[in-house]
């Protein structure tokens, strides 16, 4: 696979020039209660904030969408486009459709290459609000609160905040210095974050209701789950394969033969590293078919150009290990049966199809366990996940909670999270006020 | 193929499309290469009194996206030298003799002065003079173009004087920056002129935003320029269209040589059918070089050959005969818009442009048929199925639509929205013949309130 110049991983999509921005915004329609408006989770006023580009109003053209969503350099790069807004586009039937991340990635390059803040803080209100996560949900809620002159404390137990946009993001969609800027911008609207700050560990949930007016949860969720086979202590955990690529890439250990093991998004992720940096093959094992893959058609487009293979209706057995070092994946054949609790047909091993898989890396991205506080904290749940009322209010009052931690249908999305954190702020500040 | 050639006051050319006397007639290289490319004929810059000319000359508005919808220029006429104009002007007409060389003059308002030019034109074997009483900026401050054109004596007057010394056809060339065109065009037409052009530049200006100068800026100053290209073709061929339907200049049968905004075979055609013999081009030139008169003359004569006309003179002026009064128009003719659901696009430009701006007679149909507001779904909602399969279509309401046709103006798919005839509701009648037969009805409110209520007419 032949790479755009740069690093391996540098950002994918170079930015639109001013030229192309400018073509590409004079090609919206400018539709009325638009469709992409509609299908954006955040609802940015799109066909807005492209004419706004087309007229040279590259700052109110970031206004518009930093109003709607605070974290839009982030969701520039990293919303699934083709599913919710330019999925939408009313030219997309028989034209392209308007390349609306670009055009969102345009205008928030402006004001962060020069370091504009479109927002100031409102006069201080004297209520306290903790937030607990520093991810998409936590920092959408933070700066919504803090935009209002609400005092506002993240607690975030990793050193950096920024959730996976830090951590968990593959830097050829996202660079970390993006999602580190927006922390900036929300640390200047006078969030003051705490890292390395731990809920039940570091800080007690009892003491933040006591010292805070509102109580804010974005805490993501868990553990990449075990597999339970023989070997898995050798197995790589995705999400820190993808931290190391970002964070220390240098001294990432990247195998010459890689399997990953599951095919949704942070496979897919991981699968990518695997490839630009280095290995010879890079095999996704998934136990279902291609149907049921919770990948996005186009990421499983994009990583089939890459150059990576799959195994479907393969499910891992065992790792074998040779001197401690691993030397493959035992698989064995499945076939799909009768649908299960999530609606998928369910996979049944073929007795005696075992197969043999050599490798000298494996990594194993199969999602992530239901968030462990919800139960540590004595939270009503629901499904595993925080239970919340319309209102994102958990069962305990003045708790509040937001993003993957309550996502218990559907797919996660930063761009959902940040419109959690959004709605949360605005339910706790109408709390407040009472 | 169609016959393109044309025939203006004698002067004799393989099709209409001539070169405007502009920067792309100053030399003998460039009208050359004109010719080379196809031009059937070319008015050569303007030649006349002596000039100098300034730096920053072309301001431009570009919109959209779209490069110089207009241009707006402050150059002046020719700066060359007079004998090398004449020169090259001779050269040019022995080298193509098939094509039509017209050469614009423009020199101080006296007898000699003019009988003087057209001598010296005459003597380059030219096959006409056009005379510029149009240019609207330099030239006028001294007495000439524009300064001549706005007044109808004048014009009358120096075209008698250049007719009493010419022997090759004169046109005369209007400009727009007047209230009424038909006067100058009626002075031209007394005195005797061959054949009439229209239209000049029109007077305009720019700001710049950066420096806050107007534009063009000549070191920080500037002023009134002259504005052509395709922004003011409505506006000349409305001209075009009051000199073909005037008494006076109608009859007398004047060629016209029709320009303003030219850019397509279609502006030509449209020119064509509103009484042009002859068309100028100038500003797309500007823009894309002389190479356009290709699918000029291509696409034109495919379309003629479509509509069954064989040569230009089959359709020239054939669009003058619909036009009329607004008194004698038919107030009884009906027509509503209806938008094709199969080739919506749902974009609801429609629907934000009537409701906001006209007359509120679209709805937004769910697909239960319930009609629904719009910016109505729940704030939970997204993804793009939901967007799309919730989004509803719009419809017109035909009772209440009084054909005002900004739907089908606004509606960015080709055959979406169409303007349907409907029989009319009531017996035909003009406000003509309405303020004849019923005057009361056109001085009287409450007389045109019986008026509506008997001819069933509910104005909401």
């Amino acid at each position: 696979m032949p790479h755009s110049q740069g690093p391996p991983l540098a950002e994918l999509l170079p930015p639109l020039s001013d030229h192309e921005a400018l073509v590409e915004a004079n090609r919206c329609v400018f539709c009325y209660d638009a469709p992409c408006t509609h299908a954006c989770p955040t609802h940015i006023d799109i066909p807005r904030f492209i004419k706004k580009i087309a007229t040279g109003n590259n700052l109110g053209s970031a206004r518009t969408i930093l109003e709607a969503n605070l974290l839009g350099a982030t969701c520039a790069r990293v919303c699934p486009v083709q599913e919710l807004c330019e999925g939408a586009c009313v030219l997309g039937a028989e034209h392209k459709p308007i390349m609306i991340g670009r055009l969102q990635r345009y205008a928030m390059d402006y004001v962060y290459d020069r370091g504009i803040d479109v927002f100031s803080r409102a006069a201080a209100t004297g209520k306290k609000i903790a937030v607990v996560g520093a991810g998409a949900a936590g920092l959408s809620c933070a700066g919504e609160l803090a935009k209002r002159g609400h005092a506002v404390t993240i607690f975030e137990k990793r050193d950096l905040a920024g959730g996976l946009s830090t951590y968990g993001i593959i830097a050829l969609r996202e660079p970390v210095t993006v999602a580190l800027a927006e922390i900036e911008m929300i640390r200047r609207l006078g969030v003051e974050f705490q890292t390395d700050m731990e809920l039940c560990r570091d800080i007690k949930l009892a003491d933040l209701r006591s010292q805070f007016d509102a109580v804010f949860l974005s805490t993501g969720l868990g553990a990449t789950p075990l597999l339970g086979i023989a070997g898995e202590e050798h197995i790589v955990d995705g999400l820190s394969y993808i931290e190391q690529s970002k964070l220390d890439p240098l001294r990432l250990e990247v195998g010459a033969r890689v399997i990953v093991i599951g095919a949704g998004n942070t496979a897919i992720d991981c699968a990518t590293i695997a490839k630009r940096l280095g290995a010879e093959q890079v095999t996704i094992v998934y136990r279902r078919s291609e149907n049921e893959v919770s990948a996005y058609q186009h990421e499983m487009e994009f990583i089939r150009k890459e150059g990576v293979e799959f195994r479907f209706l393969s499910q891992p057995v065992r790792v074998h290990v040779n001197n401690g070092r691993v030397a493959g994946l035992e698989c064995v054949r499945m076939s799909l049966g009768d649908l299960d609790a999530s609606g998928r047909p369910s996979p049944r091993p073929v007795a005696g199809s075992e197969f043999f898989l050599p490798a000298d890396q494996v990594v194993k991205a199969i999602g992530q366990e239901k968030p462990p506080l919800a139960v540590a904290l004595g939270l009503a749940t629901k499904r595993g996940h925080i239970d919340v009322d319309a209102e994102f209010e958990t069962s305990i009052p003045n708790v509040f909670a937001g993003g993957d931690c309550i996502r218990a249908v559907g797919a996660c999305s930063t761009v959902m999270a940040v419109e959690d954190g959004k709605l949360a702020a605005i339910a706790i500040e109408k709390r407040l006020a009472v | 193929m169609a016959d393109l050639r044309t025939s203006f006051a004698g002067i004799k050319s393989p099709n209409p499309f001539w070169l405007a006397s502009a920067p792309p007639t100053n030399s003998g290289a460039q009208v050359h290469r004109a010719f080379e490319a196809g031009w059937g004929g070319a008015v050569w810059k303007t030649i006349g009194a002596p000039v100098l000319n300034v730096s920053n000359r072309y301001g431009a508005w570009h919109y959209g996206g779209q490069k110089m919808l207009a241009i707006n220029n402050v150059e002046l006429i020719s700066d060359r030298p007079l004998e090398v104009n004449l020169r090259e002007i001779a050269e040019v007409k022995r080298h193509w003799p098939d094509r039509a060389v017209v050469v614009s003059a423009m020199v101080e308002s006296s007898a000699e002065a003019w009988s003087e030019i057209v001598r010296r034109i005459e003597d380059t074997g030219a096959d006409a003079i056009e005379l510029n009483y149009g240019c609207p900026h330099g030239m006028s401050e001294r007495g000439m173009g524009s300064a001549v054109g706005q007044v109808p004596e004048y014009c009358e007057r120096i075209t008698r004087w250049v007719k009493d010394a010419a022997r090759i056809p004169i046109i005369v060339k209007l400009t727009p920056n007047i209230t009424n065109i038909v006067h100058p065009a009626r002075a031209a037409v007394n005195a005797g002129a061959d054949g009439l052009s229209l239209i000049n530049t029109i007077n305009s200006i720019g700001v710049d935003l950066d420096t806050l100068e107007v534009t063009p800026s000549i070191g920080g100053k500037g002023g009134h320029g002259g504005y052509a290209g395709p922004a003011v073709k409505p506006i000349a061929l409305n001209m075009l269209s009051a000199l073909g339907t005037d008494e006076v200049v109608g009859r007398s049968g004047l060629p016209i040589s029709g320009m303003g905004g030219i850019s397509t075979w279609q502006d030509a055609a449209e020119f064509l059918l509103l009484g042009a013999t002859s068309l100028q081009v100038c500003t797309a030139v500007m823009h894309y070089g002389f190479r356009i008169v290709e699918d000029l003359c291509d696409g034109l004569s495919n379309w003629m050959d479509a509509k069954g006309f064989a040569s230009i003179d089959q359709l020239r002026g054939k669009a003058l005969a619909g036009i009329s009064d607004f008194k004698d128009l038919d107030l009884a003719f009906r027509a509503v818009a209806h938008i094709d659901p199969k080739t919506c696009i749902k974009c609801n430009l429609c629907y934000v442009a009537c409701n906001d701006t006209a007359h509120q007679c679209i709805d937004l149909v769910a697909e239960d048929g319930r009609v629904v507001e719009p910016l109505a779904y729940d704030i939970r909602s997204n993804g793009k199925y939901e967007a799309v399969s919730s989004r509803p279509q719009p419809r017109v309401r035909e009772d209440d639509c009084v054909g005002c046709r900004l739907c089908y103006n606004v509606c960015p798919v080709h055959d979406c929205i169409s303007m349907v005839e409907l029989p009319p509701c009531r017996e035909s009648v003009t406000w003509d013949e309405l303020s004849k037969t019923q005057p009361e009805v056109t001085n009287d409110w409450e007389a045109m309130e019986r008026y509506r209520a008997a001819q069933g007419i509910h104005i909401h």
